[in-house]
């Protein structure tokens, strides 16, 4: 698996999806939701800093920017072409 | 006018007694908080009034009367006996904020069972050591909840029925599991309700300390008479009012104030069963219009950071008075909420221990932005000197925020640990944890706690909680958990660790120990940070000096480190 959408995807799948029955796609609401707590958007973070050698600043990485697969992969991807 | 009036003419002529009248409670006569927030609104002729006003992801909605309340309550209470529920049991819920959780507990009150509702973002040691603290018999949760219960029922044998409230029968019920479809049960007309009296347990809810496992605080159904006042007098609940308590009733405001104050005073109470959004939020005040709002320190700073531009895409006019609960309000936020809302937070101060608003903002009463208020009438609080537990004499001296025990919400113990109970109390006082210090008009200002329990968002993190869990991680040798600053939620856990050998610090590692803790206690109890180090500060006896690291992160003064381990 090497599409970035899959890979953040699956990661909140295993988790933070307490219902192994709920169906998540990439437009699902993760914050707004309540499958992502405030509290745990922290660990979130750090997965895609780790993952995608980035660093996201903490004004960028907002509960809004992280509500879905989709908003969050374009953050990542943003912060990846500044590093190139 | 406010319900309250004038503060001090409150204080100089208060009697508990005001609450007793309203309520129509005679003392040494019977007193059902269940009944008392259904079947009395009902009776006050209020029984088509809009009890409930839910709202769950993607807009659905769900309205309840209090008609429907009385009617919901005695179905699910009978249900509860029907399956040998008896007086006296612990009933835990454990459920997001779906209606069934608020009705859930008010069932569980009109049976006369004892409700313990839980975060249900708890994980499953959380929920282990706190049911098997209590001897749990029942518990009521959703299909998404209910794997963490299956993980821990075979340590838990007094655990007789698991209720789950949305079963779809897609998969086989298991080992003491059964369903309870509350909107669709067959409604009970006449229910039996529980003849409770004053001192009859009513709600058991978990807190943390420093030292030790989560401590049960034992609350009685008495509690309503100050529960019942402070929602009038300091909420300023009117009769009109639409409500909304944001708090979870896994914690004590959602409870006391969620559920019970809301319902005793004839409220219709908004609810919110989504993820915190300022967008989503301000949508739901504008279109429930609702009056009376009671949130927390750390969402009005999120809501703060959403900025004012987005305010003013909604129209919140209908708010007529806004209060705070959780940990202090900072002065920043309530001069915020008045320029943007044109209303100030009333911060107000109590604790799960307490049951009810102890130090308060009430209306009418200038407001001191950053201050906590004065003493809700009735209540005699101080500042203790730390080391006498005689009251400071003069303003400014800080030391421990202190209550002469009696009013009616206080705890009547912990459960089964009486012993911790009894520490509570120095010289007649019962001793809250927290520092404050008094001004030269005797409003009080709030410090700190005095030991190192961490206050996140505005719910207390037991150090030793998290430092236990930690060492069950296969990575970590040692460990130590302190505060470490945030600005929204006031404090974050932070964990110090010495990794066992075979194990390199990395970020994957960190990663991986936060998600361990996430889901073995809770989101609030993970770290935020995890420092890597080769050793820990320790006493020469051995005993970790976390007072060491947390003076580190907060940029204070280590002080005397005479009995630190040499190298």
């Amino acid at each position: 698996m090497n599409n970035m959408k899959d890979i953040v995807l699956k990661y909140v799948i295993d988790e933070y999806l307490d219902d192994p029955d709920e169906e998540l796609t990439y437009d699902s609401p993760l914050i707004s939701g309540g499958i992502v707590d405030s509290f745990s958007m922290v660990s979130l973070k750090r997965f895609l800093e780790a993952t995608y050698k980035i660093s996201l600043p903490d004004d960028r990485a907002t509960p809004e920017a992280f509500d879905t697969v989709n908003s969050i992969v374009t953050l990542v991807e943003e912060f990846i072409s500044k590093k190139s | 006018m406010s319900n309250i009036g004038s503060y001090e003419e409150r204080v100089k002529n208060f009697e508990w007694s005001i609450a007793e009248k309203e309520l129509g409670y005679e003392p040494g006569g019977d007193i059902n908080i269940g009944w008392y927030c259904t079947d009395r609104i009902c009776q006050m002729g209020k029984a088509s009034k809009m009890a409930i006003l839910w709202e769950g992801l993607g807009g659905v909605e769900k309205k309840y009367t209090y008609n429907d309340l009385r009617l919901r309550t005695n179905t699910m209470a009978s249900f509860l006996i029907g399956l040998g529920v008896n007086q006296g049991d612990r009933v835990c819920l454990f459920m997001d904020k779906v209606p069934e959780l608020y009705i859930g507990v008010l069932s569980v009150l009109k049976m006369g069972a004892v409700a313990q509702p839980l975060f249900s973002a708890f994980g499953d040691e959380s929920l282990f050591i706190r049911l098997e603290n209590a001897g749990t018999s029942a518990i009521i949760t959703q299909r998404k909840h209910v794997g963490k219960v299956r993980q821990i029922l075979d340590k838990l044998p007094g655990l007789k029925n698991i209720i789950i409230i949305d079963h779809d029968g897609k998969k086989e019920l298991k080992e003491r599991e059964t369903v309870f479809a509350m909107d669709s049960a067959v409604q009970v007309e006449h229910f039996d309700v529980a003849k409770t009296k004053a001192e009859s347990p009513s709600v058991l809810h978990y807190t943390s300390g420093t030292t030790g496992q989560p401590k049960g605080v034992k609350h009685v159904h008495y509690s309503l008479i100050s529960q019942y006042l402070t929602t009038k007098w300091v909420l300023d609940m009117q009769e009109d009012d639409i409500y909304w308590c944001t708090a979870d009733p896994g914690w004590v405001t959602g409870t006391s104030y969620g559920i019970i104050g809301g319902f005793a005073t004839g409220a219709t109470n908004c609810i919110l069963d989504t993820g915190f959004s300022a967008e989503s939020w301000y949508r739901f005040i504008q279109k429930y219009k609702v009056t009376m709002w009671y949130s927390a320190p750390t969402a009005i700073r999120s809501l703060m950071k959403a900025g004012d531009e987005l305010v003013k895409q909604f129209d919140l006019s209908s708010l007529r008075h806004l209060a705070s609960v959780g940990e202090p309000l900072n002065a920043e936020a309530v001069i915020w909420s008045e320029k943007v809302f044109g209303k100030a937070f009333h911060d107000t101060y109590w604790q799960t221990e307490t049951g009810s608003m102890m130090i308060v903002n009430v209306p009418g009463l200038k407001i001191k932005p950053g201050s906590m208020g004065k003493p809700f009438p009735g209540i005699t609080a101080t500042v203790l000197d730390e080391n006498t537990y005689e009251p400071v004499s003069g303003p400014n001296k800080p030391g421990l925020i202190a209550f002469r025990p009696g009013w009616p919400a206080m705890m009547r113990t912990y459960w089964n640990n009486e012993e911790t109970y009894q520490k509570k109390f120095k010289n007649g006082w019962y001793l809250s944890g927290d520092k404050a210090f008094l001004d030269q008009d005797n409003y009080f200002w709030f410090i700190g706690r005095d030991d190192d329990v961490i206050n996140t968002g505005g719910h207390l993190v037991s150090p030793f909680e998290v430092e236990s869990a930690l060492l069950e991680h296969e990575a970590v040798a040692e460990s130590a958990v302190v505060a470490k600053p945030d600005e929204v939620n006031m404090e974050v856990v932070k964990a110090f660790v010495v990794l066992n050998e075979g194990f390199e610090p990395g970020d994957m590692l960190e990663l991986q120990i936060m998600n361990f803790i996430r889901k073995k206690l809770s989101p609030l109890a993970m770290p935020q940070e995890i420092e890597y180090l080769d050793k820990l500060p320790k006493t020469r006896s051995g005993k970790i000096m976390r007072r060491l690291l947390h003076a580190k992160e907060w940029g204070h003064d280590i002080g005397d480190v005479s009995t630190l381990e040499d190298d």
